[in-house]
């Protein structure tokens, strides 16, 4: 009975997950499990794997071998069912810059079978604050502005796991700003969140466990605790020396 | 099967709303396909009332190249912003991303027939009203983005990207292109029937396997 | 285990050599000069069993692309990777054996019928799977490429050979045995067959084997990296 209540409010499973793309090993045997309305935030150099990770868990990279779960259902079994629960927020916006954001969040909405499709493009518009803009092409806006559709993109279909690939990248201060106000807001309800970051401090602030990964490997794993930005630094710092 | 027609349709639709901001696109294409017409009269030195198998075989390869040069935007579109992964992303079938493209490339391909063939037969002086005509290209226009469309999913994702798209796509259409000049040149002489049936037949087969073989294969082309 | 993998792999060695020597005797001694092609007739007893093995190649192709996109498993690659590469040799045999006989018979290079224009259309469209796996970004990518390619450009060669078959008999210049075919002809074609399928066979073993065993070491060498 206690398992059961176990298994259901896991909403991502990872069981010894391998990911090789010809001779280089990606990810060696992850081992991830994150409760339902869990916000996990996971740090790493560059190379160490946590974007093939995100894409794997966003069903867009098949693993190597191991097991994944979200959702409590099977990646290699309904993959496209996974996807009506999840969504990816990257610094690649997946935007169409011909086309106006109202006709952008329309494609996706008519794509993930979004009902009232109206009235929700203009909550989600309403969301990022930008209402005012929502009848301009997507390449008049600024990074900052397009990255604000591009998240509004992914709640449409509200999805209870929300997948977020450095969402911060490229953004100047002010528009990084923005969109941590932005998460924040879109985040009141119980929803899954997988973060990864380059920027300590801000996924310190939304991270209620957080995770390190280098060189393929989870080599750090811990409950937030209130620690420190400083202490956490020295941590990371340690964690990713050792394999150098 | 009304969600699969409608995500179909989104993408379809959301391909033309592009191409018709970008008027360009379209348009260059049109004037190479007319460029190829004109210089494949000269080189032949046509003068109007010329053999019937050589003027069908000039109005096919200006359709064929004109078609090979504008196969790669289909998925080409899709390559910024990582607007295929955006796709991916969505909870359908491969397959229909590969419907919406087919679609797509089909109307395109029209547009470039429906301009291309009136200026083709006013330049030989034949007579313009010519439905057997119009079936024949609908019918090889079907195979030509079929195919096209597949190895347009295939070509973006490799180096040298505009050369392997015809290498890939003129052995396969070969078929296509025998059958449509062969029955082209017995229209264009106001030939009957009887004549054309067997080619069509050739096209209509070649249409029909290559529309299920992609249709199949489709999702090991752009899955990771 | 690699005892028993190198003793097959001699027999098959074994067997190729006296079949091929085999042929070799009944091609040049054995078998009668034909009557009116004369000495260059004799090539015929090459062309064909050439032209077979690169068809029969491109199906194995065929057969192990859709393997290996249904198990994922880089061996059946290997092995239809390795038997592109040997057809499309074949098939380039083909087309140069197949003028070589013509131009003195029929005195010309080239004629657009059913066989040779589909063996044209066939080098094109593999020497097209080859480039794509060269130019694919990833190997993985390459192999997955391929396959697709190993299978639809297979189902277009019946297509390609009925299009042109059916425009050439309305030109027929078929080309035709006015001598008949004698028993020894028929003999000494069999044996070719045989021996030429053999050595397809070997080389095809031996091709895949080392394909299969670089993809090994290639993948030994990224888990020791990785450490």
């Amino acid at each position: 009975m206690n398992e059961d209540i176990k298994a259901s409010s896991c909403a991502i499973e990872v069981r010894g997950l391998n990911k090789s793309f010809g001779e280089r090993l990606a990810l060696r045997s992850i081992d991830l499990r994150v409760s339902r309305g869990e916000h996990v935030v996971i740090f790493g150099p560059n190379g160490a794997g946590k974007t093939t990770l995100v894409k794997i868990l966003a069903t867009l990279v098949k693993p190597s071998s191991g097991s994944v779960q979200l959702d409590d259902i099977d990646i290699y079994d309904k993959p496209a069912q996974i996807r009506r629960r999840i969504s990816l927020v990257s610094h690649q916006t997946f935007l169409y810059d011909d086309l106006t954001v109202y006709e952008n969040l329309k494609f996706y909405g008519k794509m993930y079978d979004v009902p009232d499709l109206e009235q929700r493009i203009h909550e989600v518009i309403a969301w990022v604050q930008l209402e005012s803009r929502l009848h301009s092409r997507v390449d008049t806006l600024s990074h900052g502005l397009q990255r604000r559709v591009s998240i509004a993109r992914s709640v449409l279909h509200n999805p209870p796991i929300l997948l977020l690939d450095e969402p911060e990248a490229g953004l100047d201060p002010h528009a990084d700003a923005v969109i941590k106000d932005v998460l924040a807001s879109i985040n009141s309800g119980s929803r899954t969140i997988v973060m990864t970051t380059h920027n300590l401090e801000r996924g310190l602030e939304l991270g209620e466990r957080v995770i390190i990964l280098d060189r393929g490997k989870v080599v750090y794993q811990a409950a937030k605790h209130d620690i420190s930005v400083k202490d956490f630094r020295q941590i990371f710092d340690q964690h990713t020396r050792i394999s150098k | 099967m009304n969600e699969i027609f409608t995500r179909i349709f989104a993408i379809f639709w959301k391909d033309m709303l592009i191409e018709i901001r970008s008027k360009e696109f379209v348009f260059s294409v049109l004037v190479f396909a007319i460029l190829e017409l004109v210089i494949f009269s000269f080189a032949f030195s046509i003068r109007a009332n010329m053999a019937d198998m050589a003027a069908s075989g000039i109005l096919w390869v200006a359709l064929t190249f004109g078609g090979v040069i504008g196969f790669n935007r289909i998925f080409a579109v899709e390559k910024e912003n990582a607007r295929l992964e955006g796709l991916m992303l969505c909870p359908v079938d491969r397959s229909i991303i590969y419907w919406g493209k087919l679609a797509g490339s089909f109307i395109f391909m029209l547009a470039v027939a429906v301009v291309v063939t009136p200026i083709f037969l006013i330049l030989f002086n034949l007579p313009l009203l010519l439905p057997r005509l119009a079936l024949i290209i609908v019918l090889a226009i079907i195979g030509f983005a079929a195919v096209g469309t597949l190895f347009s999913a295939v070509a973006i994702n490799t180096r040298a990207r505009d050369i392997m798209l015809p290498i890939l796509f003129l052995p396969i259409i070969v078929p296509v292109i025998v059958a449509a000049v062969k029955a082209t040149a017995p229209v264009l002489a106001g030939k009957a029937w009887g004549d054309i049936l067997t080619w069509l037949q050739i096209i209509i087969a070649f249409d029909i396997i290559y529309l299920v073989v992609a249709t199949l294969v489709f999702e090991f082309v752009i899955e990771e | 285990m690699s005892n028993k993998r190198a003793l097959r792999d001699n027999a098959l060695l074994g067997l190729g050599l006296v079949l091929m020597v085999a042929a070799l005797y009944m091609v040049f001694v054995y078998v009668p000069t034909e009557k009116n092609m004369g000495i260059v007739q004799r090539i015929f007893y090459f062309h064909v069993p050439i032209a077979w093995v690169s068809l029969l190649s491109f199906f194995i192709t065929f057969i192990f692309s859709i393997l290996y996109l249904w198990k994922r498993e880089m061996k059946w690659d290997s092995v239809a990777c390795a038997s592109a590469e040997i057809g499309v040799v074949f098939t380039t045999l083909v087309l140069i054996t197949g003028p070589i006989w013509a131009k003195p018979v029929w005195g010309i290079w080239w004629t657009w019928d059913a066989r040779l224009s589909t063996s044209l259309v066939l080098w094109l469209i593999y020497v097209a799977y080859l480039l794509i796996r060269s130019f694919a970004t990833e190997p993985a990518r390459g192999a997955r490429y391929g396959a697709v390619i190993g299978i639809v450009g297979f189902i277009d060669v019946p297509l390609v050979f009925l299009a042109v078959n059916l425009w050439r008999t309305q030109h027929p210049t078929t080309i035709v045995f006015e001598g008949g075919v004698t028993v020894p002809m028929l003999l000494t074609l069999i044996v070719c067959i045989v021996a030429f399928t053999t050595l397809y066979i070997i080389l095809l073993v031996q091709s895949a084997n080392l394909k299969i065993m670089d993809a090994d070491i290639k993948h030994l060498k990224g888990m020791i990296q990785a450490e």
